[in-house]
């Protein structure tokens, strides 16, 4: 009976563990996650991790407003607070934290005037800002100390109506003072400047795509619709960034969602001089946020990518206005991670509208709850840092050793597999690789494993395969033979 | 000659008549015309074999899934269901025998139903004697040799084809064109049926649901 009892309580106490057990973990759904072959959500371990949240209050300059744009140069963080009509400038100081440094309010030119609504800052490796004073409908260079060097305006120009108005929005100057701005409702691409202030033309341009049902449609409509058509012209880009190479970075949000299903959208573009897109996209996807998605919360539509950071080992970063998502992509155009979400909590946004960083540090500055969070590397993070570091400079089995201490972390993760197989494959272990190219699904580098491990087998066995094929013929011939003299003998008896 | 060495081979006449019409199946689809006359006229085919042709299909298909190499067929396993697996071949060769029978019995067809099922099955010889050796090469073709692997799979196909329409050429006695007809007749007729059973389906479960809710309805006015 004592007996019984002791079972009847150790099975007691497993069922309620493993009842409670599950629960908690169903509860939550981890924060990051990445997808896999066949754009299946999968969980990860966070590689960034919310640390903190800074409003304006704290530093006792009131709080920010539809703050719409974050700059940062050397250790300063730029703050474009449009909504309160200036520009608060943070210095991050050693023991990281930030400290306020100044406040823009008003350019100094032929005479004093203040700012309204301005959305992004530019700030030179000099010291000289360019600031998008947007509802003044103007583009300011200044020098460090708010003198007003060149102001821009409307460029008087054939392709722009007299009767437009200038709005921009973004900008960015290159190092040879090139100023290239992001305007709203032009929808040609970049506008580019000399530094000047000399219009110079448009850079990159979405292509026109010719859709013959759309043709169709123009040969029936009558002219005031052909007129509402013309409105349709696609693109506007929603932001632009600086890689450390002077490459611009830049993100769209006019797309079709069937272009994701197909693989034919390109939100994130990288441009070289002439406007072309020459962004590597050797992933799963071209680099487009998420791959799939329910309805949930009335949120439905594809990712919309507001703004776009470059870090310095070339992994890019872009955040995502529909659910306030930051997706992470390596220099081959391959999802390492996606995290973020729509929440109240710490590390959860209202509405994003900029991110930035400072060395591995992220900033995400929230127009809607008029904050910004800071983000910090985890030693995950850092380890998926390292693994592709080391495979750029070409310490290829030290890059192998990384990727699977990044696969003990995470099993589910398809890159991690990738590497090991890579190192493996460099070691000419080919065996081994395409076992590793297998589980991600990797037919690529699955193949290029596979050719040279054929050729290795051949090569070990090829006098064992012809001496057989040698032995088969022989074979088949002495039966021939053999057939023919006994038929020979037999043939007789019918 | 041969025939008399092969009966005195194998004892028994039933299981002897049953390994000839498995060994016709192969010049069925070498000699398709030919074949499918001899399969129906002159009694060469027998529905275990038509069976066992099925079920090789069957097979073959799941051993595709299983082991047919990731780079030309890449399966998330969470998804495969096996019994929709096999549907996909039993229910629209069901569907096909149906409705070709039906319209051909209307249209001055000489076949019967079972001889449209030997010869629908006999037509899928080429695909089981080719995806076979394709399965096992696939796993040692690298992906640039894919072109190899996908002709294959496509000429097994078509192959197939032209034996269902020499087979409905000789069961049938049409001529090509009055086939051809009968052919795209039988898939239009299979949409139908498909057709009629979802509205059959969703009707009943309207009815059903209308029928609840009135219950339902009557339970919360009562209590």
């Amino acid at each position: 009976m004592k007996k019984f009892k002791k079972i009847f309580m150790l099975l007691s106490v497993t069922m309620t563990l493993s009842v409670t057990v599950p629960e908690t973990m169903a509860d939550q759904r981890s924060y990051t996650y990445t997808y896999d072959y066949f754009k299946f959500e999968r969980e990860s371990p966070d590689a960034y991790t919310a640390t903190d949240i800074i409003t304006g209050n704290q530093f006792g300059i009131g709080d920010f407003k539809n703050a719409d744009g974050l700059f940062v140069r050397g250790n300063d963080l730029y703050v474009c607070d449009t909504g309160n009509n200036r520009i608060v400038v943070f210095t991050k100081l050693e023991n990281g934290e930030l400290e306020v440094k100044e406040e823009i309010k008003e350019v100094t030119g032929a005479k004093v005037t203040t700012l309204a609504g301005p959305t992004d800052i530019f700030v030179t490796k000099e010291g000289d800002r360019y600031i998008v004073d947007k509802q003044n409908q103007r583009i300011l260079h200044t020098d460090s100390d708010n003198n007003v060097i060149l102001e821009l305006t409307k460029p008087e120009d054939e392709t722009i109506a007299s009767n437009a108005e200038f709005f921009p929005n973004k900008v960015l100057v290159d190092n040879t003072g090139r100023i290239i701005a992001l305007v709203d409702g032009y929808n040609e691409g970049f506008l580019q400047f000399t530094p000047e202030g000399e219009f110079i033309g448009y850079l990159g341009a979405n292509k026109v795509k010719f859709d013959p049902l759309d043709y169709l449609w123009k040969s029936f409509a009558t002219d005031a619709q052909k007129a509402q058509m013309i409105q349709f012209v696609p693109t506007e880009y929603s932001n632009l960034a600086f890689d450390k190479e002077g490459f611009i970075y830049a993100t769209t949000d006019v797309f079709d969602v069937a272009e994701i299903r197909t693989n034919q959208a390109t939100p994130i573009r990288k441009l070289n001089a002439t406007g072309q897109d020459i962004l590597v996209k050797n992933g799963i996807t071209n680099p487009m946020g998420d791959l799939s998605w329910g309805a949930a919360g009335d949120v439905k539509d594809a990712s919309r990518f507001n703004d776009i950071t470059i870090l310095d080992n070339d992994i890019y970063m872009a955040i995502d206005r529909t659910r306030g998502k930051i997706f992470a992509y390596d220099y081959q155009g391959n999802l390492l991670y996606a995290f973020g979400g729509i929440g109240n909590k710490l590390g959860y946004f209202q509405n994003v509208t900029s991110i930035e960083h400072i060395g591995t540090d992220l900033y995400v500055l929230d127009g809607r709850s008029n904050s910004i969070t800071t983000f910090s590397l985890t030693e995950y993070g850092e380890l998926i840092n390292t693994a592709i570091q080391t495979y750029v400079d070409g310490y290829y089995q030290e890059s192998g050793e990384y990727w699977k201490e990044v696969q003990a972390l995470n099993g589910n993760y398809e890159l991690a597999s990738e590497g090991v197989g890579r190192a493996f494959m460099q070691a000419e272990d080919y065996e081994k690789a395409m076992e590793y190219f297998e589980r991600t699904w990797d037919d690529d580098n699955y193949s290029k494993a596979f050719k040279l491990y054929r050729k290795d087998w051949i090569e070990d066995n090829i006098g064992t395969v012809i001496s057989l094929i040698m032995i088969l013929i022989v074979l088949w011939a002495s039966k021939t033979i053999f057939k023919k003299i006994k038929g020979g003998i037999l043939d007789d008896d019918y | 000659m041969t025939t008399i060495k092969k009966k005195s081979r194998i004892k028994n006449e039933k299981l002897a008549k049953y390994l000839d019409s498995l060994k016709f199946g192969l010049y069925v689809s070498t000699h398709p015309l030919d074949g499918f006359w001899d399969l129906i006229r002159e009694n060469r085919g027998t529905v275990a074999a038509a069976n066992t042709f099925v079920f090789l299909v069957l097979a073959v298909n799941l051993m595709k899934l299983q082991y047919t190499s990731f780079l030309f067929l890449a399966i998330d396993w969470e998804k495969v269901n096996i019994l929709v697996e096999l549907a996909k071949v039993l229910l629209p060769g069901f569907l096909a025998v149906i409705s070709n029978w039906g319209l051909t019995t209307l249209f001055d067809g000489k076949g019967r139903m079972v001889d449209i099922y030997m010869g629908l099955a006999y037509s899928a010889v080429p695909y089981i004697m080719i995806q076979i050796p394709m399965i096992i090469l696939s796993n040692v073709f690298t992906r640039d040799e894919g072109a190899f692997y996908y002709y294959f799979d496509t000429f097994s196909m078509l192959w197939c084809a032209g034996l269902v329409l020499c087979a409905v050429m000789m069961i049938h006695h049409y001529t090509l064109t009055q086939s051809l007809l009968a052919i795209a007749a039988t898939g239009v007729g299979m949409l139908i049926m498909i057709f009629v059973f979802v509205l059959f389906f969703s009707l009943v479960t309207d009815s059903f649901s209308y029928f609840i809710s009135i219950y339902r309805e009557l339970m919360f006015r009562l209590y």
